[in-house]
């Protein structure tokens, strides 16, 4: 009997012409950084793809400056022809989308079904919705006055879709900025430079300073920043609270999460087992609103649990390159130490793991998808956020345990509700402590709805009419 | 769930509940699974050997009230050389009193003969003339039946109805297979769908067919992924397989293709042959023949280079 198996179908290289060094953007140019350059590699093969430059102190000073000459003539300009601005940009992130896609996939390890359908056709619908809002900030409620300088820094799962999130409502309500993206994924934020550039954004307007964390300190300690976004773990996020506290700046952050995705006994299983996929294998669970807590009920433990397996058992893991591919590699060495070192401790405190049979490619970061069953509140992958591919199974009895647990964390960025029973949905909604609440489907993603957390998963909101209050003087 | 199983067509309300109780659709989350798996890419050997084995999967139909001997004859000789040294079809399926003509054509060629019976398409007859349809079918020669449900006693609710007819017309199939026509476009929505695959397999369905062809919207992508977990899911709970037959609108290799995934990854390999999946089309074999020879040649042909019949 034929065996149905699919041929390799990568997306081609070539699409991006990689140079072997990059500088600092900084003032509608390219320039040297003072400090030691570092390399970004491929996490799907450990090849280094390109050096980039350190930004210093001295540089970053040099970035904010630019950024604090343009903000007068970008913030006078009237709002429609910042939208002229924005809406340019969008499309030229359309036109480049494919190359856009593969570039992403290579620095980051994301398969390019996701750079390719999810990422890069978001980034694009952030710079069109808030291009759309520029001449009509007077209707927002928030004012129109903008800020200043925005300082941002953003992390490594999704370079280019943080990139739009802080980039597009800034430059919309009338700051400048300087972004400073994550040091394993810098290329998409320089490629964006390139785009500003093509699209005659006026100098100094956006600036990107690459670099490791004292680059990023650096942005956000410096005096003329008028205002702080940071994405990103919810340990840095302290830090960059202490550092901002008392200076006057605004400060958004959007950390960490350990979202609970909640499956009743009445839900439509096979949709529910995708959602549970999408929840957390999705970006191989490099997601801060990641479903990384299943709470089922245990009517319908066994059931479930089983599907899931074997869809699991259908999960394509390999080349990000390959369009076929449904979990890529993990962004860094560290990161992928940071998922054994926490499996291992799951493990070890008695938790039952399970992965599928999947051969994983030799060369680069790999982890295979992972379940833990048999695991409680108090176990600590219940409770510290793993970004990874490994998903906790906690059970339930009644629709109000689920919410004592769901609620029981440090986090609350998202849920995710799995019923047929639409009162219910909207009974746990309002209970559940969490940014966003997704019924019936998870991890969606719309310019026109506001994300962000409760306690430790941050506050501020980006995306939607709420994303532009973070860039005026309220 | 076996144990109770056997007790599940004891009365309507038994079988109302049961069908009621199997885990609901979720439309968005069914459509979306679909247009995802419709998204892998098929190239080079995969798309070779996808492309042969959708030939093998097609029955080939005509379903006119002006058929003749003469079409269905020439018909059946292409289902057995669709040209270019591509392999024969699965079956010709055509209206009972055209059975006769079809099984001579076809003798000892392999490809079997499939025949709508049970008034079909609408299904809007008496037991009595359904079930003599069938018979007419099989004494003629006919290796499968293609039987219509009651659309308006499921609607209705009348799910024992449906049951004991499906039931009956088995009986009269003897040894020939029953393939259910569920028209799903008649059923709207996914949880029928579901239902009314779970009715058929219970009631003794060899395979779930999804259209008459004669109703739009026909074989859709969500649906036939619907019915590859019912018969997944049936088998996991009586051991018993069960085929499924997408039919109509399926007219592209493209489509053809994005169906092979769906049982790939859904029900899984061993619903990958002729004996579990059926690709019920007229118009679907030249295109699978045409993009065979771009594959073996690097170029397209025209129209002319591929037979009519």
């Amino acid at each position: 009997m034929a065996i149905f198996e699919y041929a390799p179908a990568p997306e081609s290289r070539d699409l991006v012409d990689i140079k072997a060094s990059y500088g600092l953007f900084i003032d509608g140019e390219f320039v040297d950084g003072s400090g030691a350059p570092f390399k970004t590699v491929n996490p799907a093969t450990e090849e280094t793809l390109a050096e980039v430059a350190t930004a210093s102190a001295d540089d970053v000073d040099r970035a904010v400056r630019a950024a604090r000459k343009a903000f007068g003539g970008w913030s006078a300009l009237p709002g429609a022809e910042r939208a002229k601005y924005l809406f340019r940009i969008a499309r030229i992130i359309q036109e480049r989308a494919r190359e856009l896609a593969v570039l992403e996939s290579l620095d980051n390890g994301k398969p390019i079904r996701e750079s390719r359908d999810v990422d890069v056709p978001l980034v694009a619908a952030h710079f069109f919705y808030y291009a759309g809002w520029a001449d009509k900030l007077e209707y927002a409620g928030f004012g129109t006055k903008p800020l200043g300088v925005a300082g941002q820094v953003i992390p490594w799962n999704f370079p280019l879709l943080m990139l739009a999130w802080k980039i597009a409502p800034a430059l919309a309500c009338g700051n400048t900025v300087v972004l400073k993206p994550a040091e394993t994924t810098p290329l998409s934020a320089l490629w964006f430079a390139d785009i500003c550039r093509q699209a005659e954004l006026p100098p100094g307007v956006v600036n990107i300073v690459t670099g490791a964390g004292e680059t990023g300190a650096a942005v956000v300690g410096h005096p003329e920043v008028d205002k702080v976004a940071f994405t990103g773990s919810t340990e840095v996020g302290r830090i960059i609270a202490r550092a901002v506290a008392g200076t006057g700046k605004k400060l958004t952050l959007e950390l960490g999460g350990k979202a609970a995705n909640i499956v009743f006994e009445d839900a439509a299983i096979d949709q529910a087992v995708e959602g549970i996929v999408n929840g957390i294998f999705f970006n191989q669970g490099h997601v801060c609103c990641a479903g990384s807590r299943l709470l089922v009920q245990e009517s319908v433990q066994e059931e479930l649990l089983a599907s899931l397996k074997r869809r699991l058992g259908t999960l394509r893991v390999g080349d990000p390159l390959d369009k076929n591919t449904d979990v890529g590699a993990i962004n860094s060495a560290e990161q992928l130490a940071k998922i054994r070192e926490l499996s291992a401790v799951g493990e070890s405190e008695g938790a039952e793991r399970w992965s599928p049979a999947c051969e994983l490619p030799e060369r680069g970061f790999w982890f295979p998808p992972t379940i833990f069953t048999g695991v409680a509140q108090s176990h600590t992958i219940a409770r510290d956020e793993i970004f990874g591919p490994v998903l906790s199974v906690l059970t339930f009895r009644t629709p109000a345990e689920a919410v004592e647990k769901a609620n029981n964390t440090p986090y609350g960025l998202s849920a995710g509700i799995w019923t047929e029973k639409g009162s219910r949905i909207l009974w746990m909604a309002d209970r559940l402590r969490a940014g966003v609440v997704w019924a019936n489907t998870f991890n969606k993603f719309d310019p026109a709805s506001p994300f962000g957390g409760y306690k430790e998963s941050g506050y501020g909101r980006e995306g939607g009419l709420h994303g532009l209050e973070a860039y005026l003087d309220v | 769930m076996t144990t109770s199983l056997a007790d599940v067509a004891s009365s309507d309300s038994a079988l109302r509940a049961f069908l009621h109780g199997l885990p609901g659709v979720d439309r968005v989350g069914a459509d979306q699974r679909a247009a995802m798996l419709g998204t892998r890419s098929i190239k080079t050997t995969a798309k070779a050997q996808a492309i042969d084995l959708a030939i093998s999967m097609v029955d080939l139909t005509t379903l006119e009230g002006a058929d003749t001997a003469g079409k269905v004859r020439a018909m059946c000789t292409k289902a057995v050389h669709p040209g270019g040294g591509a392999p024969r079809v699965a079956a010709v399926c055509v209206y009972p009193d055209l059975v006769e003509v079809a099984v001579q054509a076809l003798a000892g060629t392999g490809v079997k003969v499939a025949s709508v019976a049970t008034a079909f398409p609408s299904g809007r007859s008496s037991l009595e003339v359904k079930v003599s349809d069938t018979a007419l079918a099989v004494a003629a020669g006919a290796d499968e039946i293609d039987m219509v449900i009651d659309r308006g006693a499921f609607l209705s609710g009348r799910y024992l109805k449906v049951f004991e007819e499906i039931v009956a017309v088995k009986a009269a199939c003897g040894p020939a297979h029953l393939k259910v026509i569920l028209e799903t476009g008649e059923l709207a929505a996914y949880d029928n769908v579901r239902r009314a695959s779970w009715l058929a397999m219970l009631a003794g369905a060899d395979f779930i067919k999804t259209s008459t062809g004669k109703v739009s919207p026909a074989a859709t992508l969500p649906v036939t992924l619907i019915m590859l977990e019912a018969v997944r899911d049936f088998r996991d709970a009586t051991g018993r397989q069960v085929g499924v037959k997408p039919a109509g609108g399926i007219r592209t290799t493209k489509d053809a293709i994005k169906n092979l995934v769906l049982v790939h990854e859904t029900a899984g390999d061993d619903w990958l042959s002729p004996d579990w999946f059926r690709l019920g089309a007229s118009s679907l074999l030249n295109d699978l023949l045409m993009q065979r020879q771009k594959l073996a040649t690097g170029r397209y042909a025209g129209p002319d280079y591929f037979t009519l019949d």
